[in-house]
């Protein structure tokens, strides 16, 4: 093929401390070509992308953009160089249009021309294929309407070659492959696009070239025509994996949790959930899939007890427990676990060791005045050698531990306490594939014990194929209550839209 | 051109000597500075080093300097631990000693260890009830804790100067603005010279690590500080043991106004913490939140106030200069703690760094 070379990367390096984040690693990327960049967490990618975007320098090694020789020492230069970088977590001021986001931090002139800038973000979204409100505020649009802004943004700084950063991973299904679209439409034009993501299926139906990285090097890099997820996975993990997650049958099951027209608002008096009805059984997995911020939190913290509920019933085992403290609620044997995006800004402290976050919730069973460490380090060491967790010893800051290791803790810990019902969102955020099958393994182990899990998850595959039944919440609104054996992707995406269920396809609830 | 890389495998020792030669190089800057007021910086060192430990009066008064450090640190350690910016012990050893003062000026004639007792309790209610103040306006209302402490000093400051100056000013002091002086009962005794402030400094310090490390509130103050949202899913009642750790906070703090009056000046006035409240907070600090390393700290800055006050004396240089001193060695141990924890390299482009190929 007759392509300019867009970007190339030689024998590119970046230490931290003793952690080689990159080592080693080429990349080559021709005008009019996606090129995926696959790999675990902590393989690399963001790393190195946030060197083609000027935000680290590497120790060692060159880069080439539209074959010149850069040393990058700040974004700005990036930019210059015609590279955009969406990021994961947008980048944009809320109170202000689209328009006035786009042109933010560019030079210009004192006043702003209205109508030529008016004209070329048309011109812009007209030549992508790009749906834009230039005088839309940017609180009243949604996620994808947002993502669309920041690739005009780009665009509009006259970059020609993108750098998406697990663009995917808030948007639906519908608005993902919108955003393929445009994607599609930037090669046509000429664009050189990166997509980072570890969403295998979005690889293969997007990207013309995939590179894979493990532990900070090149492991290959590969045509898509050529590959196959499964061939792919064992290139990330270094082995051969199992992709397949086990749902287990349980026979007997009882009601455990009933929510009846759950209610909560925030502070602004806007309803974060509103009238949500829904039953748990023992030994079932109740997963819960929705948009980012659709009201998983809420409804994890309510049943926990940490948020004022408004209206509504959480019946437990045949008891109200609206109102009830915290601390009370663990004591009935529910245990609620919720990793955010940050990954440790709840359920585990950072600066402690393994002993000391174990005993964070049954010091307060112990009598006395007195904390006493000894029991716990010995249950300590029991956790440490059941799930397999990498770390030099029980007395070690867990924010040393990597994520899995951290997230094995956690969900270590909530298991240990032997729950009734567990309660875990987010549990594999961030983790890699062969850590998330363990945490899957655990889950199935508690359900076989006849807990009741409720499941907030993000990947749709993950929950279709772990869940007993997915309930899905849009704004605050359950849109349908689904039959994991029987449902597709399509349906639930339809519903983490908003779009109600049609009578017939609604699962019978046991009740 | 220079690039910064994180060091992960500190030594204790390794961070010792950073922070000692943080000291050194604090010394040698202020040196510079005294031998702009031309002074040799060598002979008022060794001057600063007599006036704290050249006769065993000098030393006692070093002692007497180290000890309300030390308890008002412990205090404001439990506080800092949370996270919570407690700048108000200053208005806290006030308001500890205004309270002790009560009982001292009412009932003079109780027997000496009763009205002492009396004394302590109420020296740690009330610097502990004007700490509760503001945890219970950051508990409740989320206010700013740093700004709101800090007022309440010039609170706590102006109630004793009008106590000083109006409602208990000493009718037979012939006009001067005086509180009268205690009775003897209502003074603390002396062990071996000292008073026996010394002692209680040496029991809290032991105390006070049990409770941050042994103790259940201890766990939840420090789980509270490292993060509130963990806090509250682990089932704590934050509001409750934010409540708690103030008062113990504004009490330690208070107890330190309490042997202050009694012990120091024998009576209450506006000189009575003589700024223990605010180089608390730096000698806590330094000591990195730890109970034995406060009494360390403690022990170098209360040489530093003694040298500095007798310098001033012989050599007629200002306090101010010895301040300076104190700044500066503040300034270059904070500073410090960017080598503990990061190294700097010169830039290469090309080569790899030998010395960063070990590790994973």
């Amino acid at each position: 093929m007759d392509r300019s070379i867009f970007i190339q990367m030689n024998e590119i390096s970046k230490t931290f401390g003793t952690i080689r984040a990159n080592h080693n690693i080429n990349l080559t990327v021709c005008q009019g070509e996606v090129h995926a960049l696959l790999g675990e967490n902590g393989a690399g990618k963001s790393t190195l992308m946030n060197m083609l975007s000027g935000i680290y320098s590497p120790d060692s090694g060159s880069i080439f953009i539209h074959g010149k020789e850069v040393h990058f020492t700040s974004p700005k230069e990036s930019i210059a160089m015609g590279i955009g970088m969406i990021h994961q977590h947008f980048k944009l001021v809320d109170v202000l249009t689209a328009k006035e986001n786009i042109i933010l931090g560019q030079k210009g002139n004192f006043f702003v021309n209205q109508k030529k800038l008016a004209q070329q973000i048309r011109q812009i979204s007209q030549k992508f294929g790009l749906e834009i409100e230039p005088d839309k505020k940017i609180y009243d649009m949604s996620v994808g309407e947002k993502q669309t802004v920041e690739i005009v943004k780009v665009l509009y700084r006259g970059a020609d070659i993108l750098i998406l950063d697990e663009p995917t991973a808030v948007l639906t299904p519908q608005e993902t492959r919108k955003l393929f679209q445009i994607i599609n439409k930037m090669k046509e034009e000429g664009c050189a696009v990166i997509i980072i993501t570890h969403k295998l299926h979005e690889v293969m139906e997007i990207a013309d070239k995939i590179t894979v990285l493990r532990k900070g090097e090149t492991v290959g890099t590969v045509n898509k025509s050529d590959t196959t997820p499964k061939a792919l996975t064992d290139l990330m993990v270094g082995r051969s994996v199992d992709l397949s997650i086990e749902r287990v049958a349980v026979e007997k099951k009882e009601r455990l949790l009933q929510v009846e027209h759950l209610t909560v608002q925030d502070s602004e008096k806007v309803h974060v959930l509103d009238d949500v009805s829904f039953t748990l059984s023992t030994g079932e997995i109740l997963g819960v899939a929705g948009v980012a911020g659709s009201g998983q939190k809420e409804l994890c913290e309510s049943i926990a007890g940490l948020c004022t509920v408004q209206r509504g019933d959480i019946v437990y085992n045949g008891e109200n427990i609206v109102g009830e403290t915290p601390r009370d609620i663990i004591k009935r044997g529910i245990s609620m676990s919720f990793v955010p995006e940050d990954r440790l800004g709840m359920g585990l402290v950072a600066s402690m060791d393994i002993v000391d976050n174990l005993i964070l919730k049954e010091y307060q069973n112990q009598k006395g005045l007195f904390i006493y460490r000894k029991p716990v380090k010995k249950k300590a060491k029991q956790i440490i050698q059941r799930l397999d967790i990498q770390t030099p010893g029980v007395h070690h800051p867990v924010k040393q531990l990597s994520g899995g290791n951290i997230q094995k803790v956690l969900l270590g810990r909530e298991i240990d306490s032997g729950p009734q019902l567990l309660i875990t969102a987010y549990p594999v955020r961030g983790l890699d594939i062969g850590a998330s099958h363990v945490i899957y393994d655990l889950l199935n182990e508690q359900k076989q014990k006849d807990v009741g899990i409720l499941f907030v998850g993000e990947d749709l595959d993950v929950l279709l194929e772990l869940s007993d039944r997915i309930m899905v919440l849009c704004e605050g609104k359950i849109t349908g209550i689904v039959d994991a054996k029987s449902a597709t992707k399509e349906q639930i995406g339809l519903l983490m839209g908003g779009a109600a269920l049609a009578e017939d396809q609604e699962v019978k609830q046991d009740d | 051109m220079i690039r910064i890389v994180k060091r992960t495998d500190v030594s204790k020792i390794k961070a010792a000597r950073i922070r000692i030669l943080a000291v050194v190089l604090a010394l040698f800057t202020s040196g510079i500075f005294i031998l702009l007021l031309r002074h040799n910086p060598l002979a008022v060192y060794s001057a600063m080093l007599q006036g704290s430990f050249g006769s065993a009066y000098r030393f006692k008064e070093t002692i007497i300097k180290t000890i309300p450090l030390v308890i008002t640190s412990l205090g404001i350690m439990v506080a800092f631990k949370m996270k919570f910016w407690n700048i108000g012990a200053e208005g806290q050893i006030f308001m500890g000693a205004f309270a002790a003062s009560f009982f001292a000026l009412q009932f003079p004639d109780l027997p000496k260890p009763l009205l002492l007792c009396l004394m302590m309790a109420a020296g740690i209610v009330g610097g502990g009830l004007w700490a509760l103040i503001p945890a219970f306006f950051k508990a409740q209302f989320g206010t700013n804790e740093t700004i709101f402490t800090l007022m309440m000093n010039y609170i706590a400051l102006k109630w004793i100067t009008y106590l000083q100056y109006g409602l208990w000013k000493d009718p037979d002091a012939l006009g001067f603005a005086k509180i009268p002086n205690f009775s003897d009962n209502a003074i603390l005794p002396k062990l071996f010279d000292i008073h026996i402030g010394w002692i209680f400094a040496f029991i809290l310090i032991v105390i006070m690590h049990i409770f941050m490390h042994h103790t259940k509130k201890g766990y939840e103050i420090t789980v509270i500080g490292e993060s509130e949202d963990t806090a509250r899913y682990a089932g704590m009642n934050v509001k409750k043991v934010v409540l708690t750790a103030m008062f113990i906070s504004g009490g330690i703090c208070g107890l330190t106004g309490m042997i202050e009056a009694s012990a120091v000046s024998g009576t209450l006035s506006v000189e009575v913490s003589s700024g223990y409240g605010f180089t608390a907070i730096i000698t806590t600090w330094l000591s990195g939140l730890k109970a034995p390393f406060i009494l360390v700290v403690s022990f170098l800055f209360a040489v530093l106030l003694q040298g500095g006050s007798f310098i001033q004396t012989a050599f007629q240089i200002p306090q101010a200069a010895a301040q300076i001193l104190q700044g500066m060695i503040l300034f270059f141990v904070l500073g410090s703690e960017f080598f503990i924890q990061y190294k700097i390299l010169p830039r290469q482009n090309g080569v790899e760094m030998t010395a960063e190929k070990e590790g994973k």
